[in-house]
């Protein structure tokens, strides 16, 4: 997985999706996927109203 | 399974749109939600006008179970703590009431079972289906089981995440600088003015704004929006919005009764929201209010055109992208104008420092403001600070 999603925090709001230019992501409500084809471009980690995404390897 | 038309999601303006299209004649409607409640977990803001009440012909009795909260206008708060009143007839469409959006979205749900719109819940799409380039239905998911929903006409009403828009094509990434990343607290035992909504300004909530709207005496959601591409490194909004509590006395005294997060695009208008067999609305259309953030105002207007204009798609067999032209002109007529120039203010409003948002609340605080246009607040400011005007100028 190429992002990493800490379900503790993670409020299923969907921004993550919405902001993701690639199509990555997917709110299955309350079940974040994560598919192929990251970019790293790192939108998702920072519009996550509550900072649970991170990048693998960061 | 097999409809004419196939609305995916239920929140207002998808149950909006099915009603409208089954009120216009469609025999056979779906609305599939991937929820389990429609409206449910509240992921909103609630500030509405009510002046489109009327137009979407949803009476005084059935609103009254859904506004929580009347408000008598907005305030504007400056960075160095002045303030503006703007009373709600001018103020826009999100001043007037704040709702419940729970009990609003299943209202507009039950409108459009009225109309005999059915309804699937904890059913979500999970790819469109595709015939010679036309969008003929959509395969979705529902407690385990896999199953193509066929449709004459597919309706995309899943809001900021927009997935049939991506899915089929129809889809432009949003510009990092207009993505609001929001956190929100509904509050409760806290002391502000319960008559107004309340709007501050400035590096609070950079790019954006921090919003107190009433729910009760002592109730209110507390939150705020920032542009992504003005947020700290490393801060969360949900950072910012703490902050903002912790240095306001009223608010720091009051606990949450719930905690809300969310993105929400403030854009222009995208260039086409349909394509064979399919037509965007709402936040998936990107009609979002660029400068208040709000979607439903705009998102009922055009979902009543979009059942309109479907319906008569279905009564006269073409569900090709030429014949949307008329939903695509109508909705334009009736709500680009103002999409373009309220983007255009908020392009330059995201630049503005606190300084420059401290003058122009201190002006316009001693004028008396016909309406909330960039033009009348602009001559407001001009006369005691015409500096700052002046860079502004190519705006009028």
């Amino acid at each position: 997985m190429s992002v990493e999603v800490d379900m503790d925090k993670c409020m299923h709001c969907g921004a993550c999706v919405g902001t993701c230019p690639e199509n990555v992501l997917f709110l299955n409500d309350l079940v974040l996927e994560v598919n192929e084809g990251c970019i790293r471009c790192e939108l998702c980690v920072r519009g996550c109203p509550v900072g649970a995404l991170k990048l693998r390897g960061d | 399974m097999n409809y004419d038309i196939l609305v995916v999601g239920g929140g207002p303006i998808g149950s909006t749109a099915a009603r409208f299209a089954a009120k216009n004649g469609v025999e056979d409607v779906l609305v599939i939600e991937k929820r389990q409640e429609i409206g449910s977990p509240v992921r909103c803001a609630e500030g509405v006008s009510l002046s489109w009440l009327d137009e979407l012909e949803i009476d005084e009795s059935r609103a009254e179970d859904f506004i929580k909260w009347k408000v008598k206008g907005a305030k504007l708060y400056s960075p160095d703590g002045k303030n503006m009143t703007i009373g709600k007839e001018i103020a826009g469409d999100e001043v007037g009431a704040v709702v419940e959006r729970d009990i609003f979205d299943k209202e507009m749900a039950v409108l459009a079972g009225e109309e005999g719109v059915d309804f699937m819940l904890k059913t979500a799409a999970t790819d469109v289906i595709k015939k010679d380039g036309k969008i003929v239905g959509v395969e979705a998911k529902r407690m385990g089981e896999k199953f193509e929903i066929k449709a004459d006409l597919v309706i995309g009403a899943d809001g900021f995440e927009s997935q049939i828009g991506r899915w089929a094509g129809l889809y432009e990434p949003v510009s990092s600088k207009d993505i609001m990343t929001c956190f929100q607290y509904r509050m409760a035992n806290i002391d502000f003015e319960e008559d107004y909504t309340h709007f501050y300004l400035g590096t609070a909530a950079p790019g954006g704004y921090v919003w107190i709207f009433p729910k009760g005496r002592d109730k209110a959601n507390v939150g705020l929006g920032i542009q992504l591409t003005q947020l700290d490194g490393g801060k969360t909004a949900k950072d910012y919005l703490d902050e903002f509590i912790d240095s306001h006395e009223g608010l720091k005294k009051g606990q949450a009764l719930d905690m809300v997060a969310g993105g929400v695009e403030v854009q222009s208008p995208l260039e086409s929201v349909t394509m064979d067999g399919m037509i965007l609305v709402g936040d998936a259309a990107r009609v979002v209010d660029p400068i208040t953030g709000g979607g439903i105002a705009n998102g009922m207007k055009q979902a009543k055109i979009a059942g309109e204009e479907v319906a008569k798609a279905i009564k006269q067999g073409r569900t090709d992208e030429d014949f949307f032209d008329g939903y695509e002109k109508r909705w334009r007529d009736r709500l680009e104008d103002k999409l373009w120039r309220n983007y255009l203010a908020k392009e330059k409003a995201t630049e503005l420092e606190d300084e420059e948002f401290d003058k122009i609340i201190d002006a316009l605080s001693e004028v008396k403001l016909e309406e909330m246009s960039t033009e009348a607040i602009l001559k407001g400011v001009q006369k005691k600070y015409p500096e700052l005007v002046e860079s502004f100028e190519d705006m009028l």
